[in-house]
């Protein structure tokens, strides 16, 4: 619309008229742009039409099975995610005790949703995130508080896609800054086994990086010693996503001007607390935006621990669909996935070309 | 010799001031062996750990497993493969279909990136806006579902063979997958394919020609359409010379299911929509912000020199867009290739699913793993030499 007001005629002119200049400028300025607009306005109206009918129109709410949704209606059968909503945001995590998981997914997100806001970007922010993540492991291990104990092999759905996708990004983001440093490092053992950490986890798809969790990481340790599969999932998430972010803050240490490494050793300040109060400070703010990024992307890659069989959404989905009275409502399951992290993820990306316009405000002359 | 007494006092004067654990060499030597020993001292830990796990559970190291048979058989396979075959001949043929479907997936991803990024910046509002739909709707997805949605949609919601979709001519879509036509073999077509690189080897050298003569004369050579009249119409008049043998062998409803024609599994096609769609959106943007970074200065000033509109596209916006696009481009064809692993979710016979099956048949995990990784690892690795390399020469040159 913001070409519109520039082509805006006289004012006091009414609304059909300005549509119909601003449809004129924009979609019917030529012949050829005509038949196109026609073209592909009807073709999305009779999409969205086709959509809206599917799932509204002739849509089923209520039934008790897939035999009576499709005998009601020929659209969606909504009743399929009306039934197994539970099932798939929380999945195998005991029934009566959901209410704690239900707990940790609305805490993840308000602690995720804070620390957006650039206002919140400090020190106690992060001791709340400590706190937060104490109650969290304790709702969800329990065992104590008389809080009945819950295996985390039972931990399933939205709470486990959200403990993976940020307890990744928090761990994730400690190594990545260890390792782009290394990886800057005058120590050549260092950088070298900071880079070549970096290039295998950027060289292999993480599918390669889960399987050496799951299948690998059980043969090096020592016999009666165990990890549970959720931390092997984590582990490996983790390390694959510090190599992506150690690129990008090294592009952020890059692009610093070398007059910031020299002002500071200038003052004779110690490598840590160079790096600590100067040098980090720049680089990260500097790399922020694709560093968002790549969370959007951590957050989807997620959905890649349900083939080393976690119960994750895209997995308690997947089990959600194996239900003999609910069987081949794969489009009602998928659309009702796709929307959590469609929202969740565009929100991000949202965010992060905001934060892109906020952080630039103070280069801009 | 006096001076030198003295130096010599003060130096050491100077280091009896600063501890040797204060000088910066001794630290970073100290700290590089503690690296050393800390990181192949855990290796050697693990290690050890893993021979005495594997002789414990009477698993068998080495790649000695690849000489074995392999017992089980692969759907798909561009080469003769059956399970009496060995574990090596498995991994052949996965890697052939990894090949496969990257091949494709880039072509295809390619092509479709570019009409949405191009669609993106359409004076239309509409093309624009339904391209952001596109690109929007597509990268926040996970690929993994919607690898799950084009399968279910093959699987679930596509007919069977006898009322298959029938979205082209002699192609068709059902839950046995995508049939479509296949020129037959004719000995005629090897000749085709010599006038073909002919053309391209005379284009490459009329090119050569072509900028010494516009060195040397200014007179520009028009080689596009020279070279495109050598590599189209040679073969063109080869096939015609040679009695145009042209037979397409179509897809047939026969009994219950089609025969004749070419066709891609419904795995396979699965895989190939998820992932040309996922990756067009990402393709989208590059090519979009590639277009725009070239500076408007730059396609006026080449009209102030008087060139023409298609000059201007292929002399001035082109050359420098595609220094923009071409990085990002090939990390998306890296991911493409790194996302195609995922077809292990909906049983398409990759390299993955043929190394898994092996891990579970024989319980080399390692080994498999290993092969994998050192794969992976091969085409990224060299995808990136070959990138650097690019870089380096099309830098621009600072004065």
């Amino acid at each position: 619309m913001a070409t519109a007001t520039t082509m805006l005629p006289a004012p006091g002119a009414n609304g059909a008229k300005r549509f119909g200049l601003w449809a004129r400028a924009n979609l019917f300025n030529s012949v050829g742009n005509g038949i196109i607009t026609v073209l592909f306005g009807g073709l999305a109206l009779w999409v969205l039409w086709g959509v809206f009918k599917w799932g509204v129109l002739d849509a089923v709410f209520v039934a008790p099975n897939m035999r009576a949704c499709q005998a009601a209606g020929t659209g969606a059968c909504w009743a399929f995610v009306a039934e197994k909503w539970r099932f798939i945001l929380f999945g195998r995590f005991p029934y009566e005790e959901q209410w704690r998981a239900a707990l940790v997914t609305i805490l993840l997100f308000g602690m995720t949703g804070a620390s957006f806001v650039p206002k919140l970007w400090r020190r106690e922010t992060a001791y709340a995130w400590v706190a937060v993540l104490v109650i969290c492991g304790v709702l969800m291990w329990g065992g104590v508080l008389g809080l009945a104990p819950v295996e985390s092999d039972l931990w399933s759905g939205l709470p486990l896609t959200l403990i993976l996708s940020l307890l990744s990004m928090i761990f994730g983001f400690v190594l990545a800054v260890f390792l782009a440093l290394g990886r800057r490092s005058n120590l050549p053992v260092v950088r070298l086994v900071c880079t070549v950490f970096i290039e295998v986890m950027r060289g292999v798809p993480l599918i390669t990086v889960l399987f050496m969790a799951s299948l690998m990481l059980p043969l090096f340790l020592p016999p009666g010693f165990s990890v549970s599969k959720v931390l092997r999932a984590l582990i490996a998430i983790t390390m694959f996503l510090a190599a992506y972010q150690a690129e990008d803050i090294r592009a952020g240490l890059m692009a610093l001007p070398k007059g910031q490494f020299e002002a500071a050793d200038a003052l004779g300040l110690s490598y840590w607390r160079k790096t600590k109060s100067i040098i980090l400070p720049q680089a990260i703010t500097i790399v922020i935006p694709p560093l968002v990024g790549n969370l959007i992307g951590n957050f989807k890659n997620t959905s890649l621990v349900s083939i080393i069989s976690l119960l994750d959404l895209m997995s308690t989905t997947q089990i959600a669909l194996i239900d003999p009275n609910w069987r081949g409502l794969t489009s009602e399951a998928y659309i009702f996935l796709g929307s959590i992290y469609f929202v969740a993820c565009f929100a991000m990306s949202r965010y992060s070309q905001w934060l892109e316009v906020l952080l630039n405000k103070g280069k801009r002359r | 010799m006096a001076t030198s007494g003295i130096a010599d006092r003060g130096s050491t004067e100077r280091s009896s001031d600063t501890k040797i654990w204060n000088n910066p060499t001794v630290r970073g030597v100290f700290w590089q062996i503690v690296l050393i020993v800390v990181v192949l001292g855990s290796g050697a830990y693990l290690a050890s750990n893993a021979f005495d796990n594997l002789a414990r559970q009477h698993i068998a190291s080495g790649f000695g497993f690849l000489n074995r048979e392999a017992g089980f058989d692969i759907s798909e396979k561009l080469v003769p493969y059956d399970p009496s075959d060995t574990y090596r001949d498995a991994f052949i043929v996965g890697l052939l279909n990894t090949f496969e479907v990257a091949g494709l997936g880039v072509v295809l991803a390619t092509i479709l990136g570019t009409l949405i990024g191009v669609a993106r910046l359409s004076p239309n509002w509409l093309v624009s806006k339904l391209a952001q739909c596109y690109v929007e709707l597509w990268r926040n997805l996970p690929l993994l579902l919607q690898l799950f949605f084009w399968y279910a949609i093959m699987h679930v919601a596509a007919p069977g063979p006898r009322d298959a979709w029938n979205p082209l001519p002699d192609v068709f879509v059902s839950n046995r997958g995508l049939m479509f036509p296949m020129p037959v073999a004719d000995p005629s077509h090897k000749l085709i394919w010599i006038a073909f690189f002919v053309g391209i080897a005379a284009t490459i050298g009329l090119d050569w020609w072509g900028r010494k003569r516009q060195e040397a004369t200014g007179t520009p050579f028009p080689i596009l359409g020279a070279g495109a009249a050598l590599i189209i119409g040679l073969p063109v008049i080869v096939f015609l010379a040679t009695g145009a043998h042209l037979t397409l062998d179509k897809p047939v409803m026969q009994g219950f299911n089609f025969s004749g024609g070419s066709s891609f599994s419904p795995e396979l096609t699965a895989l190939l929509i998820g992932l040309v769609v996922y990756t067009a959106s990402y393709i989208a943007e590059i090519v979009r912000s590639g277009i725009l970074a070239v500076s408007h200065g730059q396609t006026e000033a080449a009209g102030a020199l008087g060139l023409q509109r298609g000059k201007v596209l292929r002399l001035i916006v082109l050359p420098q867009a595609l220094r923009v696009i071409i990085p990002p481009m090939t990390s998306q064809y890296l991911n493409l290739t790194k996302n195609s692993t995922l077809a292990v979710a909906i049983g398409f016979p990759d390299l993955v699913f043929v190394a898994q099956t092996q891990i579970n048949q024989t319980g080399q995990a390692i080994e498999g793993i290993g092969i994998i990784m050192a794969t992976y690892l091969a085409i990224s690795l060299s995808i990136s030499l070959l990138m650097n390399i690019y870089n380096a020469r099309i830098a621009l040159k600072g004065r």
